[in-house]
C-alpha cells in the first residue's frame, strides 16, 4: 500500500496547489533524482554444486520484486537451471534456507538471459545497451540518466577478475570501463553495485565513473564463504553474505527509512567470516541520506491529468466483402503427391535441337570449307 | 503506520478535494476509498483487466455507491459504466456470437502402468481477416502479444513447444499433441514475405523474449526447410515449402520461466478455471512435462466463409506412479495438483473435464468418485474412446462442497503395455570418437496392414553424415525408399537434412542406418561444458496410420479439443506424429588447459633459450676493479704526497 501512500501523495502534489502540508515529505521521493529503477542481476555460475550462487542471484531477485521493481525492469541472468536440474528432489524451486523454508524461485520467475548465454559479451552488451536491433525488450537494460540501477553478481573470482560459466572470465578493468561507457552514454543515475565472490573488493577498485557506490562481499586476499548446508538438497545453499543480505532485505518495506549505512553494516566478520568492503568515494551524496529502496525498490509516479482525452475507435470496421480466395485444410502426408513430386529444376540447359542444329551447321561449314573429296577417306 | 494513516487521510482529502473539482467541471472520475485497489477509472480508458473485474465485484458495488453519491449525474455515469464493464465480465449467450470465444478443457488418461496422463488445451478463436494484413489494434481474448508477432512477420502458422522429459510411448501409447523433448519451433511465414531468413530470425529473437526460452540460438545452423514432413495444420492454398522453417533445440530446459509466460497468455491467467491447477511445483515434478502454443488459421463453417485465428495453448503432464503418487494407484486432483476446482474460467464459452474410461466401462478397473452420468465419445487417434465428463459451467459439477475434486481408484494392479501401432526408436552405435553410426527403428505393429511414413531427419553439421552407406531395411530386405530428399550440410552454416518415404510392412521393424564422422570444431565453438555432449535433435516421423474406426473428416463440427487437431481427409486412416529421442554425440574435446600450457611454455624457451643467449650476445664484458680497503687507500694517499707510485 506503500504505493499508494506515494501514488497518492503525487497527485495531491498535482492536482490541488493549495497544499504543502505533505510537501516535506513528498520531498523525499525526490531527492535521490531518480525517476526509474533496474537491476541487472547475474550468477555466473554453472553446475550443481554451485546451487548457492543461483540461489544468491534469486534472493535478491525475490528481494527487489518484493519492493517493487517489476519484471520488465530486471535483467536475470542465471548460467543454469538449478530449479529443474534433475538432481533437484523438489523440482521447480530453490530455496535459500534450510529445511526448505524459503523457495525464493517462486511460482512467477522470469529468467531473462540463460543457461549458455550468460557470458561476458552479453552481459557487457547489456550493460552498455549494444545489443543486435531484434533483442527483445525484456532481454535489454533501457534505462536513461534518471535510472538507478542495482548490479549484483555473484560466481567465482579471483583477485581481479570474476569467472564466468567456467570457460572465461571478466576483469575489474573491463568492468570498469563498462560503467564509464554507461556513464558516457548517460544510461544511470546511480549505479549500485554489489558482488559475493572470493576477493570481490578487487573488483570494484578500478572503478573510476562518478556516482558509482558498491560493496563487496570480501577483501583482496580473503575468500567467500558458503552458508546453510542443506542434507536433502544435498549442497550449500547460500553464501554468508548474501544470506546475511537476504535477512537484511526481508526487513525492509517500501517505506522503510534505512540507508545504506545499515547496509554497510550487514554481514560483519564475526557472519561472514570475510570482511565485506565497500567504496563510496566515487558517490556524491552522503551514504547515511541514500534509502536502500533507492536501489531495490522501485519509484511510480502518477499524474493526473484533468483534460478530456477522445479516444478513436480503435476497431476497424471490418469490410464486409467476401473473401475471393477459397482456403481447405491441406493433406497432411500426400503420398502420392510426394512421390511424384517434379525433380528439382537443373540449370538452364539449351534445347536439344538446338544442340543438333549446332552439330549440323559445324559440320555443313566443315564440309564447304574442305569440300566432298575429303570424305573419301572416310568412305 | 504513520504513513498508512497518513495514506488514508491523504486519500478522503483527495476524495473531497477532488468531488469539488468534478461537480465543477462535471468529468466522470471515479474514486475509490478502497483499501485494496486506488485505481482511477474513467469510462473511456477502462483499464482493469477482465480478471479484475470478475474478482472483484464488492468492489464495483462500492465505487457504485460513492458514485451516486458524488456524481452530479448519476445515472448517465452509471449507464457509462456499466457499458464499460458489461461486456468484460461475462459473455452473456443471448447476444449474437462474439468476435472471439474461449474454450478450456483438461483431459485425464489413467495409464496402465499406474501413472497418469493430463492433458489440458486452451482454444482462444478470433474471427478476423487475416489474410490482408490488416493492422488490428483491438484485443479482447486473444493475447496481444501473439496478435503482434503474428501482424508484424507476417505469420500464418506458429507451432511452439517446450517439453521435459521423453514421452515413452511403449508405456502411455500415443498422446494427444506429441512434442520433442527440448524446444521445436516451426514457423509457417505468408507468400507475401520477401527475406523469409532475416524475418525468421527476428522472429526467434523475439519469441525467445516472449517465452524466456533461450530460442535465440535458433540460426541457420539448425534451421531447416522440410520438403513434404511439416504440411499447415491450419488453411491455406498455398504449400510451398520455401515459406516453412523448422528448428529444434534439444538442449533447451523448461522451467517456471516458461511456463509464467505462457499462462499470461490465458484470458483468465491463473486466476479462474482450469488454469487454477498450473501449479509449477507440481508440474515439473513429474516423468513428461509438455507446453505449447500452436496459432494457425481455421475455418468457421463448412463452405469455409469465415476464418479465424485459432490460439490453441496446450500443457501435456505425466504424473509418476512413485515419485509423485507415493507407489498408490490412487489419483486425486488434489494430490496432481495440489488445488482442487472451484469455478469455470468466466470468460470461457465451455469448460470441462474429460476423464478417459474407455477401459473402464463397468467400472472394474478403476473408481470414479464423484460418478458423473455424463458420457461422451470421441474417435481419437484412430479410436472409439469413452469419456465421463464435467462440465464446469454448471454449477451441479461442484456439489454441495462447490468444489471438484475428482478421484481415481485403481482396483486391479495388473496392466498389460499398449502397443502403438507406430514407435520410433533411434540410438547411436560405433566406439571412438572419430566415427560412428545412427539407428533408427520403425515399427509397425499392426497385424495384416502396411502403411506409409515419412522420415525426417536433421543432423547438426558437425557429424558428417556417409550418405553412401544409408542403408534401409525392414526383414531382413532390403526396403528402397518411394522419396528421398537430401540437402548435404555446409561446415558452419547449415545442417543435413535427410526426408525418406518408406513404406512399413505389416508387423515388422524397418531399421535405418547411416554412417557418420565427427567433425573438428573450433577451439571458441565448444559450449562452457563440452564433456557433457553434444545433442541431435529427435527424428520426426509422420505417418497415416490405418484407422479401427471412420474418422471424422468434418473439420468444423463441434468436437473435444484434443481430438480436433490434425485434420483428417480421409475415414480410413489418421494422421500421427512420433518423435523419437534426442542423441547425445561425444564430440573429440581438446584439453582446453592446452593453449595456457603452450604459452607457459613457450615462454619458459623464450626466457630460458632465446634471454640467455640475447644476453651474450649483447652484454659486454669488462674487468672491474676490486675497490681497494680503507688501509690500502689511506697508504696510497700518502704515497702520491710523497710521489711514490701507488700500491
Amino acid at each position: 500500500w506503500l504505493f499508494r501512500v506515494e501514488t497518492t501523495l503525487n497527485m495531491f502534489i498535482y492536482s490541488s496547489s493549495f497544499t504543502y502540508f505533505f510537501q516535506d515529505n513528498a520531498g523525499q521521493f525526490f531527492s535521490s533524482g531518480h525517476t526509474n529503477n533496474w537491476a541487472v542481476l547475474v550468477c555466473t555460475s554453472r553446475f550443481w554444486f554451485n546451487y548457492r550462487h543461483v540461489a544468491n542471484t534469486l534472493s535478491v531477485y525475490r528481494s527487489v520484486k518484493r519492493l517493487g521493481i517489476p519484471d520488465s525492469h530486471i535483467v536475470l541472468m542465471l548460467a543454469d537451471d538449478m530449479a529443474c536440474n534433475h538432481r533437484n528432489p523438489k523440482p521447480a524451486t530453490v530455496f535459500s534456507h534450510k529445511n526448505m523454508e524459503l523457495n525464493v524461485y517462486g511460482d512467477d520467475v522470469e529468467v531473462d538471459y540463460r543457461g549458455y548465454e550468460v557470458t561476458v559479451e552479453n552481459f557487457l552488451r547489456v550493460l552498455t545497451g549494444r545489443l543486435p536491433p531484434s533483442t527483445p525488450r525484456s532481454k535489454r537494460l533501457l534505462s536513461d540518466d534518471r535510472s538507478n540501477i542495482l548490479i549484483y553478481l555473484t560466481g567465482h573470482g579471483g583477485n581481479g577478475f570474476l569467472k564466468f560459466q567456467d570457460s572465461e572470465e571478466i576483469s575489474n578493468v573491463e568492468l570498469a570501463d563498462a560503467f564509464e561507457q554507461m556513464w558516457q552514454k548517460r544510461r544511470y543515475n546511480e549505479l549500485l553495485f554489489i558482488i559475493d565472490t572470493c576477493q570481490g573488493a578487487s573488483m570494484y577498485e578500478r572503478f573510476y565513473s562518478p556516482n558509482l557506490m558498491a560493496l563487496a562481499s570480501s577483501q583482496v586476499g580473503e575468500d567467500s564463504l558458503s552458508h546453510q548446508p542443506d542434507l536433502a538438497i544435498g549442497v550449500h545453499l547460500m553464501d554468508r553474505y548474501t544470506f546475511y543480505l537476504l535477512e537484511f532485505l526481508e526487513d525492509i518495506h517500501p517505506a522503510s527509512k534505512t540507508n545504506m549505512n545499515d547496509l554497510f553494516k550487514v554481514c560483519p566478520k564475526s557472519q561472514c567470516v570475510s570482511t565485506p568492503g565497500h567504496r563510496t568515494d566515487l558517490f556524491l551524496r552522503d551514504p547515511g541520506s541514500v534509502l536502500i529502496t533507492d536501489f531495490f525498490g522501485s519509484v511510480r509516479k502518477v499524474e493526473i491529468t484533468m483534460e478530456t482525452i477522445n479516444l478513436t475507435d480503435p476497431i476497424n470496421a471490418v469490410n464486409g466483402e467476401l473473401q475471393k480466395e477459397t482456403y481447405s485444410y491441406v493433406d497432411q502426408l500426400p503420398v502420392s503427391e510426394i512421390i511424384h513430386q517434379k525433380p528439382k529444376q537443373k540449370d538452364w540447359h539449351p534445347p536439344d535441337g538446338f544442340i543438333l542444329g549446332l552439330w549440323t551447321l559445324i559440320l555443313l561449314v566443315f564440309f564447304k570449307t574442305y569440300g566432298i573429296k575429303h570424305l573419301k577417306h572416310i568412305f | 503506520m504513520a504513513a498508512y494513516r497518513y495514506g488514508y487521510s491523504a486519500v478522503l482529502f483527495i476524495l473531497c478535494g477532488l468531488s469539488v473539482f468534478l461537480v465543477t467541471n462535471g468529468q466522470e472520475t471515479i474514486l475509490t476509498g478502497d483499501d485494496g485497489a486506488a485505481a482511477v477509472d474513467s469510462p473511456q480508458t477502462v483499464t482493469e483487466t477482465a480478471e479484475q473485474t470478475a474478482e472483484q465485484p464488492a468492489v464495483e458495488e462500492r465505487q457504485w455507491e460513492v458514485t451516486e453519491v458524488e456524481e452530479a449525474s448519476p445515472d448517465e455515469a452509471a449507464a457509462d459504466k456499466q457499458d464499460a464493464s458489461a461486456p468484460e465480465t461475462l459473455v452473456p449467450p443471448s447476444v449474437p456470437r462474439p468476435k472471439d470465444d474461449f474454450q478450456e478443457e483438461l483431459v485425464i488418461r489413467p495409464l496402465h502402468s499406474g501413472d497418469i496422463y493430463a492433458s489440458f488445451q486452451f482454444r482462444t478463436l478470433w474471427e478476423t481477416d487475416f489474410m490482408r494484413g490488416n493492422k488490428v489494434s483491438h484485443y479482447r481474448l486473444f493475447p496481444k502479444s501473439l496478435g503482434q508477432v503474428i501482424s508484424k512477420f507476417s505469420v500464418r502458422e506458429l507451432h511452439i513447444s517446450f517439453t521435459q522429459g521423453y514421452w515413452r510411448t511403449m508405456q502411455w501409447g500415443q498422446p494427444f499433441l506429441p512434442a520433442p523433448p527440448g524446444a521445436e519451433l516451426w514457423v509457417w511465414f505468408q507468400d507475401s514475405v520477401t527475406d523469409v531468413d532475416g524475418t525468421w530470425k527476428e522472429l526467434t529473437n523475439v519469441l525467445s523474449g516472449i517465452f524466456c526460452a533461450s530460442l535465440n540460438f535458433i540460426d541457420s545452423t539448425n534451421t531447416v526447410q522440410p520438403s513434404a514432413s511439416f504440411k499447415p495444420l491450419g488453411i491455406s492454398n498455398v504449400t510451398d515449402h520455401r515459406f516453412l522453417r523448422y528448428a529444434t533445440l534439444p538442449r533447451e530446459i523448461v522451467c517456471t520461466e516458461n511456463l509464467t509466460p505462457w499462462k499470461k497468455l490465458l484470458p483468465c491467467g491463473t486466476k479462474a478455471g482450469l488454469a487454477v491447477l498450473l501449479k509449477s511445483e507440481k508440474l515439473f515434478h513429474s516423468s513428461f512435462h509438455s507446453q505449447a502454443v500452436h496459432i494457425r488459421p481455421v475455418c468457421e463453417d463448412w463452405q469455409c466463409k469465415t476464418t479465424s485465428w485459432e490460439l490453441r495453448q496446450t500443457l501435456s503432464v505425466v504424473f509418476d506412479l512413485h515419485t509423485s503418487g507415493q507407489g498408490k494407484r490412487e489419483w486425486s486432483l488434489f494430490k496432481m495438483f495440489s488445488r482442487t476446482l472451484t469455478d469455470a474460467c468466466p470468460l470461457a464459452s465451455s469448460s470441462k473435464v474429460y476423464i478417459d474410461i474407455t477401459d473402464n466401462p463397468e467400472g472394474e478397473q478403476f473408481e470414479l468418485i464423484p460418478a458423473t452420468p455424463l458420457l461422451s465419445q470421441a474417435v481419437v487417434l484412430g479410436d472409439r474412446r469413452t469419456f465421463s465428463v464435467y462440465d464446469l459451467t454448471q454449477q451441479i459439477t461442484f456439489g454441495a462442497v462447490r468444489s471438484l475434486n475428482l478421484l481415481i481408484r485403481w482396483k486391479s494392479t495388473e496392466g498389460d503395455m499398449l502397443r502403438p501401432l507406430l514407435h520410433g526408436e533411434r540410438y547411436v552405435a560405433g566406439y571412438g570418437l572419430q566415427t560412428g553410426e545412427i539407428h533408427t527403428l520403425m515399427y509397425n505393429n499392426h497385424p495384416y496392414r502396411s502403411f506409409p511414413v515419412l522420415l525426417l531427419d536433421s543432423v547438426p553439421w558437425y557429424l558428417r553424415l556417409y550418405i553412401h552407406t544409408l542403408t534401409v531395411t525392414s526383414k531382413a530386405k532390403d526396403n528402397k525408399p518411394s522419396y528421398i530428399h537430401y540437402q548435404p550440410s555446409k561446415d558452419r552454416v547449415r545442417p543435413h537434412l535427410l526426408e525418406m518415404l518408406v513404406q512399413l510392412p505389416p508387423n515388422s521393424v524397418t531399421e535405418v542406418t547411416v554412417q557418420f564422422e565427427r567433425a573438428l570444431l573450433k577451439w571458441t565453438e565448444y559450449t562452457p561444458d563440452p564433456n557433457h555432449g553434444f545433442y541431435v535433435g529427435s527424428s520426426v516421423l509422420s505417418s497415416l496410420v490405418p484407422s479401427i474406426v471412420a474418422m471424422d473428416t468434418n473439420s468444423t463440427q463441434e468436437r473435444p479439443l484434443f481430438s480436433s487437431f490434425f485434420p483428417c481427409k480421409e475415414e480410413s486412416s489418421y494422421f500421427v506424429r512420433v518423435y523419437t529421442e534426442p542423441l547425445l554425440v561425444n564430440l573429440p574435446t581438446p584439453d582446453f588447459s592446452m593453449p595456457y600450457n603452450v604459452i607457459c611454455l613457450t615462454c619458459t624457451v623464450v626466457a630460458v633459450g632465446y634471454g640467455s643467449l640475447y644476453n651474450l650476445l649483447t652484454r659486454s664484458f669488462q674487468i672491474e676493479e676490486p675497490s681497494l680497503g680503507l688501509a690500502k687507500r689511506i697508504a696510497n694517499i700518502i704515497r702520491k704526497m710523497r710521489g711514490v707510485p701507488p700500491l
